[in-house]
């Protein structure tokens, strides 16, 4: 079933959602939110965008293969534990930079690996609505 | 120094997610296995040969320190298991070359080998009650994955009751944890072991104890809680069904080890050791008595695991240095000739056609180099002596005489009769008897058609194991000195507790 006022809504939803996805990655060091969240989130916005117009439109718009997506993650993951050791400090401590940036502040390690905890789960969840989405339609 | 327990987690990581990365190139999936598995052989021998010299190494991570942060601890004992963990993780990365087809390895067979190697490697290392569930839960959902991959209706009616219990167990598990942590304000097991004794409440402290006793049970496949092996062991591809007889229960019965000798001891364990006693006996007995009964291989080995775990649920349970040394060295010698038999019974449905011993026969007359192949390991499990078997079952039951548990020393030697009976069992029917099929010529099999270089792929983790049970029979003193050694750290938790806690507790 396809509906004009869905699919028109999706895309501007889809701009905001991701975006909101992001604004949840980036206040979860201390508040409510995280890469898991943040993940989950951009992934609805692409399930949104797949109800209102189809599995084929959907895969479209999703630039890279989900299956990257949870690679790329799992490797940011592990790169990020990278300068704790380079650093001589306990495995996996947390590394802060300083930007002197008032907006921006400190940039650190924990943030690398919450971004790819956001990739990880939003390929998974990808991975996941696009199989079944495909199963669906073949049957 | 201490840094290099982090490896046995890392390198697993890092090859999965190269494998993940480098897609369908299934050619360099294979070689990553390979090289990974070696590299963490190296580790872990590195890792073993500094508890054995310099005692126990401690790693608090994130530099959060316990028992606020999570640590990793390797002592002698999860050195030990993490040595074997990368012996048979580099066997199977070969034999998997050998044997599983390109389907399943596009579906990602070997990175989800890698993560189940990570998973129990995280079992053996972590010093957190709360992390192992987590690591049990890597291990476990990588089984499950690889339990299914392929998706032949046997694997998933056998999926499915082994989900559904490690499931429950999972759950119990979780249960236990919480239960703890509300009564001890802890999860560090060092910080428990020095807790619990001080404990004000000690109302929940057996359910507790039961309750992980239980959970591991479930993992070790313990009696009445083994179900799902047999249901389930048979039905993956063999190389996966070895590597889940290797280690998997063996993460079951590491567990139990750990927590009945470290977190709870003496008084607050005298029920669980007295439990564990007595379904010691019984899951020697049971796992036996399906084995004989049994025509398919797989499923008889399946049934032969369980047998072989009551013998070192036994030697736990007794609890002296003797007993744990011997239950150590069983676990040892049982992980290195049960992967054994699972990869020969791999070699002889290629060689004839079926794991059913009703079907098959005169593979010795054929073939009498691989009939010693498999008569090393399955004599060696039996306890024929010199082989490493014989040692093992000697110790324990000597343990269990020293400890006057007399009742259970008689069905330990029974119970090896019969095995031995079973053993001899596949051999007449597989090796000795006459093909039922008619006469059979040599060299026209599937094993025959996959070429030179996987043959010896299929051969060398078989002809390795063989020649690692023949040593362990042969050079047993030394390797039973380090069991002493590891036995007796075990017992004695204060080293663990001050490397851990630095001494500040």
């Amino acid at each position: 079933m396809y509906s004009v006022i869905l699919a028109t809504a999706s895309r501007y939803l889809l701009m905001l959602l991701l975006i909101f996805s992001v604004f949840l990655l980036l206040r979860g060091h201390n508040e409510p939110g995280g890469g898991f969240v943040g993940g989950l989130v951009a992934a609805a916005a692409y399930a949104l965008y797949f109800i209102a117009n189809g599995i084929d439109a959907a895969r479209r718009i999703v630039r890279f293969e989900p299956l990257g997506m949870i690679a790329s993650g799992l490797l940011l993951a592990v790169l990020s534990t990278l300068p704790s050791l380079l650093a001589g400090k306990p495995f996996m401590s947390g590394i802060w930079i300083d930007t002197g940036l008032g907006p921006i502040g400190k940039v650190g390690t924990p943030l690398v690996f919450d971004f790819g905890v956001y990739l990880l789960v939003l390929g998974i969840t990808l991975t996941i609505i696009f199989s079944l989405a495909e199963e669906d339609s073949k049957s | 120094m201490n840094r290099i327990i982090m490896l046995p987690l890392l390198i697993p990581l890092v090859t999965a997610v190269a494998m993940l990365l480098l897609r369908n190139r299934v050619q360099l999936h294979r070689v990553l296995n390979v090289v990974s598995a070696a590299l963490s052989g190296v580790v872990a021998l590195a890792i073993f040969s500094a508890t054995m010299s310099s005692g126990v190494l401690s790693l608090q991570v994130g530099g959060w320190e316990a028992p606020f942060g999570i640590s990793l601890v390797a002592d002698r004992l999860s050195a030990v298991m993490v040595v074997m963990s990368a012996l048979i993780g580099l066997c199977t990365a070969l034999y998997s070359i050998g044997t599983i087809d390109e389907d399943r390895e596009h579906y990602f067979y070997h990175p989800l080998l890698q993560l189940l190697l990570m998973g129990v490697n995280g079992a053996f290392l972590t010093g957190d009650i709360f992390n192992l569930y987590v690591w049990f839960e890597v291990m476990l959902i990588s089984s499950f994955v690889l339990l299914v991959l392929g998706g032949l209706p046997q694997q998933l009616e056998g999926a499915i009751k082994y989900v559904t219990l490690n499931l429950l167990s999972s759950a119990i598990f979780l249960a236990a944890v919480g239960i703890l942590y509300g009564m001890a304000g802890t999860l560090n097991m060092a910080d428990l072991a020095v807790r619990i004794p001080l404990l004000e409440h000690r109302e929940l402290l057996t359910v507790v104890a039961v309750l992980f006793m239980i959970t591991f049970g479930v993992k070790a496949a313990v009696f009445p809680l083994f179900f799902w092996l047999p249901a389930s062991y048979h039905t993956p591809p063999v190389a996966v069904s070895a590597v889940f007889a290797g280690l998997l229960t063996k993460v079951g019965v590491y567990a139990i080890m750990r927590f009945f000798t470290t977190v709870f001891v003496r008084d607050d364990a005298a029920l669980i050791y007295d439990i564990l006693l007595w379904s010691s006996g019984f899951t020697m007995v049971v796992g036996v008595l399906g084995a004989v009964a049994q025509y398919d291989m797989r499923k008889l080995l399946s049934f032969h695991i369980i047998s072989q775990i009551g013998y070192m649920i036994f030697a736990v349970a007794l609890q002296s240095p003797l007993a744990v040394a011997g239950g150590l060295f069983y676990m040892v010698h049982n992980i290195v000739a049960k992967t054994n038999l699972f990869y020969v019974s791999g070699l002889v449905k290629r060689l004839a056609g079926s794991y059913c011993l009703r079907d098959i026969g005169g593979l010795y007359r054929l073939y009498p180099l691989f009939g010693l192949l498999f008569l090393v390991p399955a004599l060696g499990l039996a306890g024929i002596p010199p082989l490493s078997g014989f040692w093992a079952k000697l110790v324990v039951i000597r343990a269990g005489i020293e400890a006057g548990a007399w009742g259970l020393t008689a069905v330990a030697l029974s119970v090896s009769m019969l095995t031995l009976f079973s053993m001899i069992k596949i051999w007449n029917e597989a090796f000795w008897k006459d093909d039922p099929r008619g006469e059979q010529s040599a060299g026209r099999t599937e094993y025959h058609a996959i070429g030179r270089l996987k043959q010896g792929m299929i051969i060398a983790p078989i002809v390795v194991l063989g020649l690692v049970t023949v040593v362990f029979g042969f050079w047993f003193e030394p390797f039973f000195e380090m069991m002493m050694l590891v036995a007796e750290e075990l017992l004695e938790p204060a080293r663990y507790i001050r490397s851990v806690t630095g001494g500040v507790l």
